[in-house]
């Protein structure tokens, strides 16, 4: 299995493929269209990360030592970019999660979905996934 | 003399930045306008020749500035129409003067049991204040239904006016649909109760002339930075009578007569409610903001701006699957909408990559979202100085977002 680095590597590396931004989007969309979401009897409010224009859901679950996240939006943009972090994320060690930096968003031209002006909800997003990290790894 | 946009443009610079590249399309004016150079230039000349401290120092800049802000005084006196100068409070905009008088006037006339009526359209500035001094009051906080369109429903809202209102706080133009409120029949019904009336006017300074003695409202709440002015200020009028007798909303200097340790009397209006050394640079570029508008004239400013929103909705209703949200029937230069099958927030992402601003999401107003059930919507704003061209440029962005999301 890749390391965290190692995938956020692989996400730069297929974004500096696109020369304009209307391309990135559009790849950005089509991640959001193949995430595979979560079932609908789990878009409940309990898993709703608060703070964000469009709903985000975040669930996650302990798998021999591994985090293992899935995630839905009703909004496609963020769904895209949620695929990215699930990516990076799933299927790594509770450890690992926590230190992570997650500086390939920075890298791939997404830093202004990290502002303040978007509600803050991909901020949000990334430190929810960290909490679940935590306390998984506080329980184990 | 109408609006010819290509030389009013001039005096905004910032209407020239390039986003992504692109020339930028403004359409974000109730959120904030842009200010005027002769704005600007008031406020620089201000710090760079005026500054001083008014209302105490004897000497010659603390009187010029005395009299300067004092003279802006009386241009919003007259700008509302108000009957006295001292009717005209300062403060930090709208938000600060609803909480002034929920504070102040439900601190002196509201018992636990009593009614603060407000409606389904209002901005969060105007609910949550009535929430809290409700709450502290342990009295009931009712909202005036709105239908479908929009419109308040003035068939209930004659029902509500009872025994037990104390006040009535409604929006004189909602910042999320556009509506303009029937505001001056509302007093007229408040009145026949002897109910007195606040009128949220955030949103309808900017678009048209309000006259507070012909609506013969209690209270009207403007902002200078939605008209072309500063951020930071903006104004309460208040009749004389009410203001009278309420207490004081904050304490500290100017609004005192005389401090003692046992006993302080305070200032007469409109000074009583206005502590701490004021903010004078942005009362005299609000002022000249306030001139701008007058040079403009109201009657050209409504008729460009309801020319622009005319020409959005017609192009607007061209594209598949748009929904229009706030249909009333007097409406001004808000056009609220989202696609059916694309999320706002996708929309208005693409829109800001164009180099288009606009607002997305509750705008503030919560309420009137859940009211129509949905997540929120795409608001395009105007102003005088936007052109058709412009509105053309979003078109082809918004054509460009339903191939990329339809």
């Amino acid at each position: 299995m890749a390391t965290i680095k190692e995938k956020e590597q692989e996400v730069i590396e297929e974004f500096e493929l696109f020369d304009d931004w209307m391309d990135k989007y559009n790849y950005i969309i089509d991640l959001g269209k193949a995430l595979p979401g979560i079932d609908e009897s789990n878009r409940e409010d309990k898993y709703l990360i608060k703070g964000c224009q469009a709903r985000v859901w975040l669930l996650a679950e302990y798998k021999d030592g591994k985090v293992m996240y899935s995630a839905d939006s009703d909004a496609l943009i963020t769904r895209g970019i949620i695929a990215l972090l699930v990516r990076v994320l799933s299927g790594q060690a509770p450890a690992d999660i926590v230190e992570a930096d997650m500086s390939f968003i920075d890298r791939i031209g997404l830093k202004e979905h990290l502002s303040a002006t978007r509600s803050n909800g991909l901020l949000n997003m990334i430190k929810q996934m960290k909490l679940y990290a935590l306390a998984f790894q506080q329980k184990n | 003399m109408p609006i010819h946009t290509d030389t009013l443009r001039k005096a905004f610079p910032i209407l020239e930045t390039k986003v992504n590249g692109r020339p930028l399309v403004y359409f974000d004016n109730a959120a904030t306008t842009q200010k005027p150079v002769s704005v600007l230039e008031r406020l620089r000349n201000y710090y760079e020749r005026e500054n001083s401290n008014i209302h105490r120092g004897a000497h010659f800049l603390s009187q010029q500035a005395t009299d300067a802000y004092e003279g802006a005084r009386k241009t919003m006196q007259s700008f509302i129409n108000a009957k006295h100068t001292h009717e005209v409070i300062f403060t930090r905009g709208t938000t600060e003067s609803i909480n002034l008088v929920a504070h102040s006037f439900c601190s002196k006339f509201v018992k636990a049991g009593d009614e603060i009526l407000i409606s389904a359209m209002e901005h969060h500035s105007n609910i949550v204040p009535w929430q809290i001094a409700c709450r502290e009051k342990q009295a009931e906080l009712k909202v005036i239904p709105m239908d479908e369109q929009g419109e308040l429903c003035m068939d209930a809202y004659r029902d509500m006016l009872g025994e037990k209102s104390r006040l009535v706080a409604i929006t004189h133009v909602s910042n999320a649909l556009g509506t303009v409120n029937p505001v001056k029949e509302m007093v007229g019904l408040a009145h026949e109760k002897n109910i007195p009336v606040m009128i949220d006017g955030a949103q309808a300074t900017p678009h048209m002339a309000v006259d507070v003695q012909e609506l013969d409202c209690d209270f009207y709440c403007f902002s200078g930075h939605k008209m072309y002015g500063p951020m930071g200020v903006g104004v309460l009028y208040g009749k004389e009578a009410w203001l009278n007798q309420m207490p004081p909303y904050q304490s500290g200097g100017e609004m005192i007569r005389e401090v003692g340790f046992k006993k302080t009397t305070y200032n007469e209006l409109p000074f009583k409610f206005e502590a701490g050394t004021p903010n004078v640079a942005d009362v005299l570029g609000m002022e000249t903001a306030i001139q701008f508008i007058l040079k403009l004239g109201h009657q050209h400013i409504s008729a460009h701006e309801n020319d622009l929103l005319h020409y959005a909705t017609g192009q607007l209703k061209q594209l598949d699957n748009i929904r229009f949200v706030g249909t009333a029937a007097q409406r001004t230069s808000v056009v609220s909408f989202l696609f059916e099958d694309i999320h706002p927030y996708d929309t208005g992402t693409i829109l800001d990559k164009l180099g288009i601003a606009v607002r997305t999401g509750h705008h503030c107003a919560q309420p009137i979202m859940d009211f129509y059930q949905i997540p929120g919507t795409v608001r395009i704003s105007l102003a005088v100085y936007n052109t058709r061209r412009e509105i053309d440029v979003c078109m082809d962005a918004l054509t460009r977002v339903r191939e990329m999301f339809g």
